[in-house]
Parts: C-alpha cells; sequence; structure tokens
C-alpha cells in the first residue's frame, strides 16, 4: 500500500490541537514513517501540494480569507478531519458571536481598522463537508493515534460516544458532584478526553463538547438544587464549546 | 452458626489474611468516600466512619469513634476488582506465517475482599451464574473469582439509601462467605462474632478467636435485625410482574424528563455486567488487541445495529434499565437483578430512586 498523504491546516486557534499531534513522541517516529506528511507548517516548513488522502483542520473560521481556504483544502481532501473544540464547535472565540465585535475589537486593539475578520467564529462543518470530528480542547492524542491506526487498518475508530460520567467510573473516579457537591458538566459532556477534570477532583468544563441528546435542563436543575445560581449554571456553558447548539441553548446565548 | 466465635479487635482477621500471603483489598478513605483498595496496613480501616448516604449524595462524617464498621457500600462494587473495567482479551499478531492469537497473563494472584456487604456478596453471586457458571462464561472473571476469598462484614448499620431487607439479600449474610464479622455492642462489650463459612476460611481464623457465647450469637442477629428494620426504602413485592403490565404508563415519560443518560447507574450497580468489544490495531497494523469495556444500556450506541440504534428514547433506555434490573432478569436468570445496595440512587448525579420510581408505577394502572 502507498503511503497514506496527510497535511494538517491550522485555522484560528491556538495550536494547542497540532501540539497533541507532535505530542505522540512515542509513536511519532513511527507515525510518521507510516504516513507521508505532506503539509504540517508546525512540524515541518516543507510544503507540498494536494491531493491528500487524510486532512485534519484545527481552528474556526474567522475570517473570509479563511472561508475561501477551507472550500480549497477541501476540494484536494479525501477524508476531512476536525480536531478540536475550535473547529467542531467555533471555540472560546465564538462567544464574540454573541457580542458587539466591533466594539470588542476596538477595546482591544490599538488600530482595529487593520483587522479584516468576520463578526462570526464558526465551525468547519458551517462550511464544507467533514467526514470526522475529533473533539476536545485539546484533542486527546490517543484519540489521534486510534483515528490513524484505524484507518490504516481499514476499521472503524473507536470515538467514544457516551457521557464523560462513563470514564469516571471505568477509570474508579468518585463523582465530584455527588461526594462534593461540586456542578460538574460530565453527564451532558461527550467522554474522549481521558477523564481529566474530575480524576483531578474537579467538575468537568465540558471542553469535548456536548453529547448528543444530552439533557441539559436536568442537569441545570440539579445544578440549582446544589445551590448554584441561574447565572453561574448559565456561565458553565459558556466555554470552550460555548456555541455548540446544545450548549448555547443551555448557556442561554440563544 | 455452627463455628462461631468471638474476637475484641477485627485486625487480627486482616494480619492473619496478610500473614497467609493473600494480597487483601479492603475499604481505605481516599478522596471523600470510602473505597476498596489494596491495603498493606491492618491501621488502614477507616475506623469511626459513617457515610451519609441519601438520592444523589454521599458524605462522610464522624461516628462512634470505637465502632469500625458503621459504614456501608462503596462507591464502586468488587465488580471492578472481578470484572475490571477495561480488559485485553487477546492479542493477535500477524506474519509471514499468518495469524497467531495469544490471551494475556492472568495478572491475579490469590486475594482476600475484606469488608464485603451482604448485598454486595449476593450481587457477587448473581454474576457468577452469569460469568461463571453460565453459558457465556469469561474465563477471567472465573479465574479471579476461583481465587478469592470473600470476608463478610454484617450491617449493623443502613444507610438511608439501603433496602437489601425487602431484597432478601441482607443484612445478614448466611453462607456464601469463607470468613463473616458481625460487630456488637459498644465498649465494654464491645466485641465481634466471626463466623467461619469454608475450610479456607477456618484455616486463616485458627488460633485467634475464642468460643463465641449464645449472648454474642443473640447479640449478632440484634443488630442486623435493627439494621433492617431500619430501612425506609422497600421494593414493591410484585415488582416483576408489576412492571411487565404497565410498558406504557405515561410516568415511564417523567423520569425520562429527570434522567441525564449518563449511565452512572448501571456503572455503579453491582449485577450490570454489560460490556463493549473494542479492537486497537498497532501502526504496523500488524499487531491487534481486543478489549472488553464496560458499556451500558444508557450509552446512545449501546442498541446499535445495523442501520441505527434501537433504543434512541431516553424513555426507553431508561425503561430497559429498570424493567432488566426488576422484572425480565427474573425471565433470563430466574431471581432478581437487584440485590438492593442502594448504589444507584446515591450515585445518579440527579438523585433517581429506583425504589421510589418502582412504587411511582406500580401505582398506576395496567396497560
Ligand atoms: S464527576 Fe462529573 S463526569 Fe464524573 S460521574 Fe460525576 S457528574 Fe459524571
Ligand atoms: S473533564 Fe471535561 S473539561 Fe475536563 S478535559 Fe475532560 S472534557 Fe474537558
Ligand atoms: S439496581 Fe441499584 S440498588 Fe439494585 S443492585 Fe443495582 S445499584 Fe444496587
Ligand atoms: S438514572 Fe440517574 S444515574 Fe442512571 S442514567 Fe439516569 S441520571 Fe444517570
Amino acid at each position: 500500500m502507498d503511503k497514506l498523504r496527510v497535511g494538517v491546516w491550522k485555522f484560528a486557534s491556538c495550536d494547542g490541537c497540532q501540539l497533541s499531534l507532535l505530542d505522540c513522541e512515542d509513536e511519532l517516529l513511527a507515525i510518521a514513517d507510516s504516513v507521508h506528511i505532506a503539509h504540517f507548517l508546525e512540524a515541518t516548513s516543507r510544503i507540498e501540494g494536494g491531493p491528500y488522502d487524510i486532512g485534519f483542520v484545527e481552528g474556526s473560521v474567522t475570517t473570509e480569507h479563511d472561508a475561501q481556504r477551507i472550500q480549497d483544502i477541501r476540494a484536494e481532501t479525501k477524508v476531512l478531519v476536525t480536531i478540536g473544540a475550535c473547529a467542531t464547535t467555533g471555540g472560546i472565540q465564538a462567544l464574540r458571536n454573541y457580542a458587539d465585535h466591533g466594539e470588542w475589537m476596538r477595546e482591544v486593539y490599538a488600530h482595529p481598522e487593520y483587522i479584516q475578520a468576520l463578526d462570526t467564529s464558526s465551525p468547519i462543518a458551517d462550511h464544507v463537508k467533514v467526514d470526522l470530528e475529533v473533539h476536545g480542547c485539546p484533542v486527546n492524542k490517543n484519540q489521534l493515534i486510534e483515528l490513524i491506526t484505524a484507518t490504516i487498518a481499514a476499521r472503524k475508530p473507536n470515538i467514544p460516544n457516551m457521557a464523560q460520567c462513563v470514564e469516571c467510573k471505568r477509570a474508579g473516579t468518585t463523582c465530584v458532584m455527588v461526594s462534593k457537591g461540586i456542578p460538574c458538566l460530565g453527564p451532558v459532556t461527550r467522554a474522549g478526553c481521558g477523564n481529566l477534570c474530575p480524576s483531578m477532583g474537579r467538575g468537568c468544563y465540558g471542553c469535548f463538547g456536548p453529547l448528543k441528546g444530552g439533557n441539559t435542563e436536568a442537569l441545570m436543575a440539579e445544578f440549582a438544587a446544589l445551590g448554584v445560581a441561574e447565572a453561574d449554571s448559565q456561565h458553565l456553558f459558556r466555554g470552550f464549546t460555548a456555541a455548540a447548539p446544545e450548549f448555547e441553548r443551555a448557556g442561554g446565548l440563544k | 452458626m455452627e463455628r462461631a466465635a468471638a474476637l475484641d479487635d477485627p485486625r487480627p482477621v486482616l494480619s492473619a489474611l496478610i500473614e497467609a500471603g493473600y494480597r487483601v483489598i479492603a475499604p481505605v478513605e481516599q478522596d471523600g468516600a470510602i473505597r476498596y483498595l489494596p491495603a498493606v496496613d491492618p491501621d488502614s480501616l477507616p475506623k469511626g466512619r459513617i457515610d451519609s448516604q441519601t438520592p444523589g449524595s454521599y458524605r462522610l462524617e464522624d461516628g462512634d469513634p470505637e465502632r469500625w464498621f458503621d459504614y456501608v457500600v462503596s462507591p464502586e462494587s468488587w465488580k471492578a476488582w472481578l470484572y475490571p473495567a477495561r480488559r485485553k482479551m487477546w492479542t493477535s499478531t500477524r506474519s509471514e506465517d499468518g495469524l497467531s492469537f495469544e490471551r494475556p497473563e492472568a495478572e491475579w494472584t490469590p486475594t482476600a475482599f475484606f469488608g464485603v456487604r451482604p448485598c454486595d456478596l449476593a450481587a457477587i453471586e448473581k454474576q457468577d451464574a452469569i460469568l461463571k457458571d453460565g453459558a457465556f462464561a469469561d474465563p477471567d472473571y472465573a479465574h479471579r473469582r476461583e481465587n478469592a476469598l470473600i470476608v463478610v462484614i454484617q450491617c449493623a448499620r443502613s444507610a438511608e439509601t439501603c433496602f437489601c431487607a425487602s431484597m432478601n439479600t441482607g443484612p445478614r449474610a448466611q453462607a456464601g462467605f469463607d470468613i463473616a464479622l458481625t460487630e456488637l455492642g459498644a465498649e465494654a462489650d464491645h466485641r465481634f462474632l466471626v463466623e467461619a463459612g469454608s475450610e479456607a476460611g477456618a484455616r486463616v481464623l485458627e488460633g485467634l478467636t475464642e468460643d463465641a457465647t449464645e449472648a454474642d450469637k443473640d447479640a449478632a442477629h440484634a443488630a442486623t435485625n435493627a439494621a433492617a428494620a431500619s430501612q425506609i426504602r422497600v421494593m414493591p413485592e410484585n415488582v416483576a410482574a408489576g412492571l411487565k403490565a404497565r410498558l406504557t404508563a405515561p410516568e415511564w415519560d417523567d423520569v425520562a424528563k429527570r434522567c441525564l443518560n449518563c449511565a452512572n447507574c448501571t456503572m455503579a450497580c453491582p449485577t450490570c455486567f454489560c460490556s463493549d468489544v473494542q479492537d486497537t490495531s498497532d501502526l504496523t497494523g500488524d499487531l491487534t488487541d481486543r478489549w472488553r469495556v464496560w458499556d451500558s444500556c444508557f450509552n446512545p450506541d449501546f442498541s446499535y445495529i445495523h442501520g441505527g440504534a434501537v433504543r434512541t428514547s431516553s424513555m426507553s433506555r431508561y425503561r430497559q434499565w429498570m424493567t432488566h434490573k426488576l422484572s425480565s432478569w427474573h425471565d433470563q436468570f430466574g431471581a432478581s437483578g437487584c440485590v438492593g445496595c442502594g448504589r444507584c440512587i446515591a450515585w445518579c448525579p440527579v438523585g433517581i430512586d429506583i425504589v421510589a420510581e418502582a412504587e411511582t408505577l406500580m401505582a398506576q394502572p395496567e396497560d
């Protein structure tokens, strides 16, 4: 089999997800050996053109230029995979979708007139067809490796479609909500991070995004019973995946 | 209770187990909960602590400082040890000579479970019937189980969430243990009734105990009877047939509105055994591992068959869980799938109470 040609692209993002890819230290050499990296600016300045077998896209669309660029990448890529909260939901920068973008720019930049940006931050799937989404802020490197090894073996990758709570129970983490009364988004957040926050004794803040069909209403009723004020409860949902439709509603943004 | 004896401190039993070469798993306080973890020091038992367990809440508090075992069940059951959440089933290697398969090493030394509560013993027996003696036995489970010695603590205190008395699983275990301890009295009378339930248990106890008096035996029964009498939750008696006759009651939708579908109840339940199998492969594609991992009927893909999932609504998933535990388990395995440990009540983040839901449903007209 010819080596898979892989491209990695960055849009509006912090680079953390690409770093997760580079963080696959033990596996990195073997990955580099088993695939052909044709475009990955964070790792190499050598740029080759398409077509690409797999394309990983990090970041959200926040400029006209990027809105066009993602079309070009899609046209040259067989399997397009979005990685991380920004690419899959619009990221933390999507909070501007609910504010006066012009006013924020004037507050932050000395010369806002030099900045050409859209007044929204949107996920890649709003612009082109996405074949697979890998969630998280940042993504979990084991999920990236799973994706690559599954593609090589031509099998369906194991990307869990269940609540973060399942990770707690499998790991033997004592539930922070039940044992400490800490509000936790785990019951409505998809699993996959490796149980990071609850295993450190804090509530999940939803960086893997909403589990499809999650019952945010019942969870917010429980937060209220724990004594969390409604505004604070809404704030919990206004994080890295605030613009995902389920959290947008729960967060009172829509 | 032929071989009843008495002891004034439980630690010598733990020490004797360690000396006899067992790896001992015992109650240990960690992260705000009493969990079952490897214990190398008999003094690590959480003496004087009790657990307040209510729907959706668990807190540790100080109890009588002289008493050893007034807390009840831990967040995780013993299934975390006998049937771990993630376990490799086999490894396959592809080479020029073809495919070869290998089972992993057993990784299990003779282990003593110290502090098994009667409800949990009943749960282990239910899992034995399926995973050890059933038609689809799990060889790894069977191996662990056959090399596990069980020390039961009979319950002299029940938590608010306990309802073993109405499930006939506790608070006193009659058989099935190797050793059983009942904590008696207080202060000067503070001692333990010790029962040996097997040869292995009797060997561990050799030389440790004095003969129990009739008064000790009476006190032991009084202690567990008092725990039973204190239980405020009672499962409706005819629930197995009753739920079946009410599968379309609108109350199922009501509980579904409150349920998060988070799967905590099933993962915490000591009898739930559902698992998924997953393959992982390496970058060469030549090495593949097959894993068994805990799954749950609340997970969206659990009922996925060709073309989609069968149980798409939250209602259908809650109904599956509850009717399986309390009703169709009888048809499948000849008994209830619930032992009344109360874990699903305490560890449900929104405090959904299987007993209260059963009572509500049973009060509805039949379909
Ligand atoms: S800590 Fe959070 S994620 Fe874990 S079981 Fe509890 S509610 Fe679920
Ligand atoms: S627990 Fe939640 S917020 Fe924390 S890393 Fe995992 S998904 Fe993200
Ligand atoms: S259904 Fe609930 S009370 Fe019954 S055995 Fe399972 S966790 Fe315990
Ligand atoms: S009953 Fe409770 S623990 Fe079980 S899935 Fe529903 S919310 Fe989660």
